[in-house]
């Protein structure tokens, strides 16, 4: 018979249990333990240990790590690209309005929400472009000179903002009784689903300037948010039906034997119940727009990913792909992870709330 | 006529007829534009510019492409670049997949915590990213080619690429793959017996160690043959550069490993969530029956696992063959690099060309689709 070992005290216990339970899980543990070594030690020394952090130019990087002297030069590029410096505070005052707003809504309790959400949702958009794009006594600033960041952030709202109404006429109109409607509800989705984003981004380039009638001229920025709003409202569709699907049919016949019409039980009953549990799928599909923003880097628009690559073909600091790349990885990676945090809790919360 | 109008039959029949009739305005409207515009710029129609020498050169092809050859030529070495690239990927990104998917339920802390480190760094950055960070950070900073890294001196790495050997009489390899089919059917075939065999007398049959024999040893030995009775065309140093073999160009690697080390962040979430999708008491019910742990993966978990694991899993495919579009953007010479691309700027037939590489990327997502309405017919788990 085997003898049985006594239990460690407290945490050496679990210790042992999760790290070193068996011959094999030892041997496994010091190789996981060696290949974490051998990764993170050069990298922190490169990215914090070595780093050169002070200076102005490529002569002050001195030192064998990373150079975020080169960051910290071009800051304001990789925020806001090629936008004219003196109107820079259009873009701050815009992202600080929007920060305010978003917090304000989220804050439960406040009076009134659902329509001051509403307003939020009407007023901010075109205050939005005005802001940025000018006109009305404020000096135009044309959409070639956007960059970096700020662009990645206006290319995903924006798209966002006709995506998930669009993603949600799909949704319901997959599900229509009227064959047509649902017809011509798959097409449109299976097409946008099938074809490579990219190609959508060069189609809407290509193709929308050629449809539309002679002398009105669609912004090179436009297409590229129309293009991706077009494929990520079809991803959408596919998230808020899985909702629609969740739905128990006795909701609806509930809702028909009280004598609600379609249009109604469609925003009192369906959609509310639909889109809290498609919500977690929803922002996945949001994450994926996020990141497939890089794509208009195909039709030379630069956003933070694109304002990265072209800085490493600036001649004053040659070799500082690294830095750049890390940099705006970095970036996208804390916003994606965020967001993915964000949904996970909301589900737990709704989840909590509404036993499902 | 309000009474009328109260009918559901002739409301349904109203909206249909409303929609259809906005959607032909609509399409007839930009239909219209865009034959207006196309005379004005003076841009030809039709597709006749498929046969038109194409002039362009494509630095990597396997198809014996040569730039006096015609478009449609140019096309299918696209086609061909682009499912060389996606066939790789698929493979190594299955594998990684797996793997990282599997360490990710290890009881071990440390496993599963790197495998999840993994997966979190790999799916919430672009892949995109990853293309251009493989392509000028990591290959750009690869040697030149006279101080390239050295595989046993018969494969060569350096900033213009990997040369690898070729050999010159490829007749062996085919009657080895010729071999390999042979064996693959024999062993399907044995796998039926043994089966029926243990259901009729219950005995039973070592399958899985002669199909290890089979499938897995026997076909080594037949490419080993088959590789030692040709003789190689290995890369030499002539010059500044590698002479001979074959060489696979940077933007086929970058890309090949940004997508193959992208989708295989997915693949081990799928796979997680396949075989945690086996209930536990299954699991302890086999055990208590006596089955080893070999055969309670075996015989329990992998066939209530795959079945939810290869639907998402083939999507996750169809999504890697459409991202190797993102070549594009290294200049890779796939389908969107070669023709939506270089064809298009040297024809100006923007329509043409954006049909035939939407048709094509559809095309094979029908038929990817059509595989997996296929498969979830015939593995749907029969439940009681």
């Amino acid at each position: 018979m085997k003898a049985v070992r006594p239990p460690l005290p407290g945490w050496l216990e679990t210790l042992r249990q999760r790290l070193f339970a068996t011959p094999v899980d030892i041997a496994v543990s010091f190789l996981c333990l060696y290949v974490v070594w051998r990764i993170s030690v050069p990298l922190v020394d490169w990215l914090l240990v070595e780093a050169n952090w002070r200076g102005t130019s490529r002569e002050d990087c001195t030192n064998a790590g990373a150079c975020w002297v080169f960051i910290r030069a071009r800051f304001a590029q990789f925020m806001y690209g090629q936008y004219p410096v003196p109107e820079r505070w259009r873009v701050d005052l815009l992202g600080v309005l929007a920060v305010c707003v978003a917090a304000a809504l989220s804050w439960r309790r406040l009076p009134r929400r659902r329509e001051a959400a509403i307003a939020a949702l009407v007023v901010l958009p075109p205050l939005g472009i005005w802001l940025l794009y000018g006109g009305l006594g404020l000096r135009i600033v044309e959409t070639r000179e956007w960059g970096g960041l700020m662009l990645t952030l206006f290319l995903a709202i924006y798209a966002g903002l006709i995506a998930i109404p669009l993603g949600i006429l799909l949704a319901l109109g997959r599900r229509s009784r009227l064959p047509l409607i649902r017809f011509a509800s798959i097409v449109f989705i299976e097409f946008w689903r099938g074809v490579p984003i990219i190609t959508v981004i060069f189609l809407a380039s290509l193709l929308l300037p050629l449809i539309m009638p002679t002398g009105f001229n669609v912004d090179r920025l436009a297409r590229a948010v129309i293009g991706l709003a077009f494929v990520i409202a079809a991803y959408m569709a596919e998230a808020v039906r899985g909702g629609l699907q969740a739905l128990p049919d006795g909701q609806v016949e509930a809702a028909q034997a009280l004598g609600l019409g379609y249009w109604r039980i469609t925003r009192l009953i369906v959609l509310p119940q639909a889109l809290r549990i498609a919500l977690p799928a929803m922002t996945n599909e949001f994450i994926a727009l996020f990141k497939n923003t890089t794509l208009v880097l195909i039709v030379s628009i630069f956003d933070l990913l694109g304002i990265a690559q072209a800085a490493l073909a600036d001649p004053a600091w040659v070799g500082m792909n690294m830095e750049a790349y890390v940099f705006a990885g970095a970036i996208y990676w804390f916003a994606c992870f965020g967001l993915s945090q964000w949904s996970r809790r909301q589900e737990k919360r709704l989840s909590a709330a509404y036993g499902r | 006529m309000i009474r009328f109008l109260r009918d559901r039959k002739v409301r349904d029949v109203l909206w249909q007829a409303l929609a259809t009739v906005g959607l032909v305005v609509v399409v007839v409207f930009f239909v219209r534009n865009a034959s207006d515009n196309m005379v004005k710029a003076g841009i030809a129609s039709g597709f006749q510019f498929l046969w038109r020498d194409s002039g362009i050169e494509v630095p990597f092809n396997i198809t014996g492409y040569k730039p006096s050859d015609t478009i449609l030529a140019l096309l299918w070495t696209g086609i061909v670049n682009t499912i060389l690239v996606s066939a790789a990927a698929v493979v190594v990104a299955t594998v990684i997949g797996f793997t990282v998917g599997l360490m990710r339920l290890s009881h071990n802390w440390l496993l599963s915590t790197l495998a999840a480190v993994y997966i979190e760094f790999v799916r919430n950055i672009p892949l995109l990213f990853f293309v251009l960070f493989w392509y000028f950070g990591v290959l750009a900073a690869l040697p030149t080619p006279k101080e390239s890294y050295d595989f046993l001196g018969i494969a060569f790495l350096n900033r213009r690429g990997l040369s690898i050997p070729l050999p010159n009489d490829v007749a062996g390899f085919q009657l080895a793959l010729l071999a390999i089919a042979v064996l693959i059917v024999a062993q399907i075939g044995l796998a039926r017996w043994a089966k029926a065999r243990q259901a009729r007398t219950g005995r039973d049959f070592p399958t899985w160690m002669v199909g290890f024999v089979l499938c897995g040893l026997l076909p080594i030995v037949a490419l080993a043959v088959a590789g030692a009775a040709t003789s190689w065309d290995v890369p030499t140093l002539r010059g500044f550069n590698y002479r001979g073999g074959f060489v696979l160009v940077p933007e086929f690697v970058a890309l090949f490993m940004a997508l193959s080390t992208y989708t295989a962040g997915f693949i081990a979430e799928v796979v997680r969530g396949g075989i945690q999708s086996v209930r536990q008491g299954q699991i302890d019910a086999a055990r208590a029956l006596g089955l080893t742990p070999g055969r309670v993966v075996r015989l329990v978990v992998i066939p209530q696992a795959m079945p939810v694991i290869i639907p998402p899993i083939t999507s996750q495919y169809l999504n890697l063959i459409k991202n190797s579009s993102l070549g594009a953007a290294i200049a890779y010479p796939e389908i969107v690099a070669v023709f939506m691309g270089s064809a298009l700027v040297a024809t100006g037939q923007a329509i043409e060309i954006i049909a035939i590489t939407l048709g094509i990327y559809l095309t094979i997502g029908l038929a990817v689709s059509a595989f997996m309405n296929w498969y979830n017919a015939r593995h749907r788990l029969v439940t009681r």
